[in-house]
């Protein structure tokens, strides 16, 4: 009993809890059944099964790291890792017991006895606690009986349904295939091999975090790049492709994956490469800081132009399937840098932005569209709505500002959210159906022109996100820096001094609304031109949710931040088409782990990063 | 009621001014459009209330979860649409068992009973999770941070239940003795309509007599009155929090199940992503962190919400009028916030805090 409460064990025993608890829910959210499809390396190992692995390993390792600094001994930390891998795999093992024939009687049992441990439990802590006798039976028969209500109506589902599946609809097939690592007619086999490979796993992340610095690093980084590589093996193939030859790729990948023989060298690379970096990497860097600083100048600069160069070249380097995943990144750097005015540059958290994206998509669908719906029918080119669409959007970003400028906080993240779903609902009824065309929408939207050359592919598309990105960007940062800048600085941090010191907060609160809108504006145009055809399906909450969950990754009012962000929560679903259906599970998450553990973003701007370190908390909100 | 009397004139007070004299000459003209072509009879007018109160009143039960936390935490739980979600679709497969065994319509009003309350314990776990997972860590940050937390967990838990149950829609079974109207003077209102109507008077007259009659709700009320001296008074605030959050899970489930009563069809991961923003108006019409103030709210905003496409919008020549029902409880919600923050009931609170 002494040993269970001592802070090791308590460690162990919650982290183990937490891997387990997480390839459960993988699981049962068919996470891991989805990954499955996707092969890391050919015909050796699934993303899917990857997944079972990396939980453990990567568990044990972060255990020893924590049973390291409780002073534990190197047997305890390897007994840890076991411990962990052990844990990992148990929730999963008990939900195949409960799924297959033989041990489905075991749920039924479970179900039947919950509800009086649950009410045990309950019953003794009040006992210890001191409380009569009385009190405890009572507490212990409502207890029972609730819970029982609850697990034995669960019974009742799974008896009249037959399976798990039926309700549970991910706990099928594919999901055993994967955990019993393709034993599913031998099911003894398949959970030997599962906990195995979960208990060799958490032992190999305790073995990683006991060895050497140089080789810890080493292996490290060969075995990130290797699965990073096999993971996105799609992007890395359409990348190669436009560089190499066709032989040469085949010999490194079949269709989509990375075959056996190539991730093998691939892995000694990187792990040399890694050993060679945790080596020399630190002299390296000292050298660069030791060098002086007209030198340092002229490396950045050819920094900035290797980088000026590589952004052009880009659409050339990556393909067209690639570039068509650039153009969205793009559209959504664009809106992640005007609604970075709003939230991060005056702290205003708007909700709405999807409409000043949906108001500049149908203005543009409207006026050029060349369909029954086009007003003039061609007579207006891209070029000439974008500056329109850009009014239009920030006219409407006015509109809906002004009634809000008094509210603050919460209160005004509600009612732009308000906002953007009565402009949904809009688009979609028959009132506007005239106009904008209801639920069918706007079609034959012409491709922007230059120069008499049609702009059809996103190859060409790219460089105008990039230049309308690197407008806003520009003018996002001299924003920032100008007096207005510093307004919405004061704004943000204390509306009610920011009054007090004479600065008219209406007008920077409408400044802010109506620049932010201006550049969804023209996001939205881009976005009518790139896909052709304008749904008000393709204008929902979910756009505001992304464009939000973008800045907060990368980190508020940081502009790199938001590239990144982009980038990694667009991309990566576009890039890795199995996990698009998990995105907005992945986007919830990401939003409270980042709230939790790094409200500053992925990559923090300076300010927010100090006011985050030197942030005077507040006592229990409301206590004022 | 206008500023006009203040000295400084601000520009901003005079367009919402003028949005408020628009808004109200759009309504009186819509109405007496309405009323005097005659297209809707008396009896018609009755079954769109009696509709706007039952609808209304499931949206009062999430409401007073919303009002229930705010009160508390002073915090917006905007996961708890979610939270009426998670009781509402798991709770479709115990109404189909229920329903397969022939149980359902043996024994009615027993098994809506149990339904109610196996939906309120799942809902009650789900917010309690909810609580401690994504909220007790950030008590006391700023205030947008448990905003921007419960956005994402909203999603989350969509998209988590998506992944359990699956994306397509399921459906409540029919109950026998639901089913029918009552002609009361020739004015015929469905049953279902009076059943979700009382039951929802009754899970609330229950929570009143939670928060006001017992120990417990007594230590809650002494928390949202002031956390610090409730603390001193020896009241585990934790555990107070946590307890308010299971109520609101709780009644926020029961709304579930009554709405899968009311509207059997449209259960799946999505449905509780509107009432909860609607339920969210009510609360704030009513005041937010006042109860009775939420109960109103909802029943307020359902009535207007049936009532108002077919008098104002329809006056005023707009078609597919009952498509913008949405549309009129947004608006309310809009309105309501620019207008009077405090609510019907007024609370100072809000007015102070928003």
């Amino acid at each position: 009993m002494d040993l269970l409460r001592s802070q090791t064990a308590k460690t162990i025993l919650l982290l183990g809890s937490l891997s387990g608890a997480f390839i459960l829910f993988t699981g049962a959210v068919g996470m891991i059944a989805a990954f499955h499809e996707r092969e890391v390396v050919d015909r050796f190992i699934s993303l899917g099964q990857l997944l079972l692995i990396i939980a453990p390993f990567v568990t044990g390792y972060y255990a020893a790291g924590k049973l390291r600094a409780l002073g534990e001994d190197s047997p305890v930390l390897l007994i840890g890792g076991i411990t962990i891998g052990i844990m990992t795999a148990a929730p999963s093992v008990i939900l195949l017991l409960f799924n297959s024939d033989e041990f489905r009687f075991l749920l039924d049992l479970t179900l039947r006895l919950i509800p009086f441990a649950a009410a045990s439990i309950f019953a003794w802590r009040l006992h210890r606690a001191g409380s009569e006798t009385q009190m405890a039976i009572a507490v212990w028969l409502v207890v029972a009986v609730l819970v029982g209500i609850v697990t034995f109506s669960f019974a009742l589902i799974f008896e009249i349904k037959g399976d798990l599946r039926s309700v549970l609809v991910n706990i099928n097939r594919e999901w055993v295939d994967v955990v019993t690592f393709d034993n599913r007619k031998d099911l003894a086999r398949g959970i030997g091999a599962f906990s195995l490979i979960s208990v060799v796993a958490g032992f190999a992340g305790s073995i990683l975090y006991l060895m050497p610095n140089l080789p810890r690093r080493a292996l490290i980084y060969g075995l990130g790049v290797t699965v990073l590589v096999g993971a996105f093996g799609e992007t890395v193939r359409l990348i190669l492709q436009e560089n190499i030859d066709r032989d040469t790729l085949k010999e490194i990948f079949r269709r989509d994956t990375l075959r056996q023989n190539a991730a093998l060298a691939l892995f000694i690379i990187s792990t040399v490469a890694g050993f060679l970096w945790a080596m020399f990497g630190r002299q390296a860097r000292e050298s660069f800081h030791s060098i002086n600083v007209s030198q340092r100048r002229s490396l950045n600069i050819i920094g900035l132009v290797i980088f000026v160069v590589f952004m052009l070249a880009l659409p050339w380097l990556i393909g067209r399937t690639l570039s068509d995943v650039a153009v969205t990144i793009g559209i959504f750097v664009l809106m992640g840098l005007g609604l970075n005015i709003a939230i991060g540059l005056a702290g205003l958290l708007d909700l709405g932005y999807v409409t000043n994206y949906a108001v500049g998509a149908y203005i543009l669908a409207v006026l050029t569209s060349i369909g029954p719906l086009g007003l003039f029918k061609g007579t207006f080119t891209f070029w000439m709505v974008i500056p329109l669409a850009l009014l239009a959007a920030m006219f409407a970003g006015f509109i809906f500002a002004v009634p809000v400028l008094r509210m603050r906080g919460d209160y005004l993240a509600i009612a732009t959210l308000g906002f953007g779903e009565i402009i949904g609902k809009l688009a979609i009824s028959d009132w506007l159906k005239p106009l904008i065309g209801g639920a069918q929408g706007v079609q034959a939207i012409p491709k922007p022109i230059l120069l008499g050359a049609e702009l059809k592919n996103p190859e060409q598309l790219y460089y105008i996100v990039l230049v309308a990105s690197l407008v806003c960007l520009f003018v996002s940062i001299r924003l920032n820096n100008s007096r207005t800048g510093r307004q919405w600085m004061a704004i943000r941090e204390d509306e009610d001094v920011a009054t007090a010191m004479g600065i008219d907060t209406a007008r920077a609160k409408l400044l802010a609304f109506t620049l932010s809108a201006a550049t969804g504006g023209v996001a939205g145009a881009i976005f009518a031109a790139k896909v052709g055809t304008v749904f008000p399906n393709s204008f929902t909450v979910f756009i505001s949710i992304n464009v939000l969950s973008l800045i907060i990754v990368g980190g508020i009012a940081s502009n790199p931040g938001i590239v990144v962000g982009a980038i990694v929560l667009i991309g990566m679903p576009e890039l890795l088409r199995e996990f698009s259906e998990f995105r907005f599970l992945l986007y919830g998450a990401l939003l409270i782990l980042m709230m939790i553990k790094r409200p500053q973003g992925l990559i923090p701007s300076k300010i927010v990063t100090h006011e985050v370190r030197t942030g005077v908390k507040p006592k229990l909100a409301g206590a004022e | 009621m206008f500023k006009w009397k203040t000295d400084e004139f601000s520009w901003v007070d005079f367009t919402i001014d003028v949005l408020r004299v628009l808004i109200v000459l759009g309504v009186v003209i819509g109405a007496w459009n309405t009323l005097s072509s005659g297209r809707i009879s008396l009896a018609q007018w009755v079954n769109l209330f009696a509709a706007g109160l039952s609808q209304g009143s499931i949206y009062a039960l999430i409401a007073l979860g919303y009002t229930l936390v705010y009160g508390i935490l002073l915090m917006i739980n905007f996961a708890h649409g979610e939270v009426f979600m998670a009781g509402a679709f798991t709770t479709v497969f115990f109404a189909e068992a229920l329903n397969r065994t022939g149980f359902l319509n043996e024994q009615p009003l027993l098994s809506i009973l149990l339904m109610i309350i196996f939906a309120g314990l799942v809902s009650m776990t789900v917010a309690i999770l909810l609580e401690r997972v994504a909220y007790r860590p950030l008590r006391g940050s700023p205030r947008l941070v448990p905003l921007i937390t419960a956005i994402g967990a909203s999603f989350f838990l969509q998209y988590t239940f998506r992944g359990l149950y699956g994306s397509g829609f399921k459906a409540y079974p029919q109950v026998q003795i639901l089913q029918g109207v009552i002609s009361v003077g020739g004015i015929n209102i469905p049953i279902v309509q009076i059943f979700v109507f009382c039951s929802a008077l009754v899970l609330m007259l229950g929570l009143y007599w939670l928060v006001e009659r017992t120990r417990i709700g007594k230590a809650m009320r002494a928390v949202s009155e002031n956390k610090e001296v409730a603390r001193l008074m020896g009241i585990d605030i934790d555990w107070v929090i946590m307890f308010t959050f299971g109520v609101g899970g709780f009644l926020a489930g029961s709304a579930g199940v009554i709405n899968g009563m009311f509207r059997p069809q449209g259960v799946n991961f999505f449905m509780g992503f509107i009432p909860g923003i609607k339920a969210f108006t009510a609360a704030v019409l009513g005041g937010i962190g006042n109860i009775p103030g939420a109960m109103l709210g909802g029943l307020f905003l359902g009535v207007i919400e049936a009532i108002g496409p077919n008098l104002v919008l329809a006056g005023l020549g707009i078609p597919g009028a009952n498509q913008l029902k949405d549309v009129i409880a947004f608006t309310m919600l809009v309105l309501v916030l620019i207008f009077r923050p405090q609510g019907i009931l007024g609370e100072r609170l809000a007015e102070k805090k928003a």
